[in-house]
């Protein structure tokens, strides 16, 4: 498991892992290129960590933890949403 | 995985959907404030702040097998995701040697890809058994 987070009011958040954070280029004559890669099935899903709540507990979870098994990603619009 | 705090998703799970399934969502409910790994998934929509309905199958390697991404107001339909499933693990355990075809459920023919099989799948296979 990926380190448990402390419980307190602030918002845990998670993010991307072994990316650089994107930040200004060194030099101000380099030109920043937004490149957007699409998935693509039969290449390496990209690695994670993000809270969770799992089972009465808040947890965090780390896909790179999951190797070895099949994983479900589900993605959706909202708690409480209709569908 | 949805832009929702772990916060909110601890109240749907214990407000409403612990009364649609019994003891709860048995796996992790995942927060991606943000919308960071969605966007890395290509799901995530920037003018609505919101997820898409993505889904992937990713297997034992980590890697994407499958993907399904729906706009908000259309379901799933989980026994399709089920269904992929048997088949990519099917396909696993036999080393690529069998492939399923269109229609495809555990049980039913599974096609061996080779030369003997070029030009005389319609010996094997029908359209009937796509949707029986």
């Amino acid at each position: 498991m990926a380190e448990k987070p402390k419980v307190g009011c602030a918002r845990p958040t998670g993010g991307l892992v072994g990316q650089a954070e994107p930040g200004r280029p060194k030099d101000e004559t380099q030109s920043v290129k937004e490149v957007r890669k699409m998935i693509q099935v039969g290449k390496a899903a990209p690695d994670f960590v993000a809270p969770a709540y799992c089972k009465g507990e808040f947890t965090a979870v780390k896909l790179s933890e999951h190797l070895g098994k099949w994983v479900v990603l589900c993605f959706y619009p909202g708690d409480f949403t209709f569908v | 995985m949805s832009v929702d705090s772990v916060f909110v998703h601890k109240m749907w799970n214990d407000k409403e959907l612990s009364k649609m399934v019994e003891g709860g969502v048995p796996f992790p409910m995942l927060s991606d404030g943000g919308g960071k790994v969605g966007t890395a998934y290509g799901i995530y929509d920037e003018d609505a702040g919101v997820e898409n309905r993505g889904r992937f199958i990713i297997d034992p390697e980590g890697v994407i097998q499958a993907y399904e991404v729906l706009t908000p107001p259309v379901g799933r339909h989980v026994a399709e995701s089920l269904r992929q499933i048997q088949a990519f693990q099917l396909v696993r355990e036999s080393k690529g040697t069998e492939a399923t075809p269109s229609g495809w459920k555990p049980g039913k023919l599974t096609l061996k890809p080779g030369p003997d099989l070029v030009g005389r799948v319609w010996e094997v296979w029908s359209v009937d058994m796509e949707s029986d």
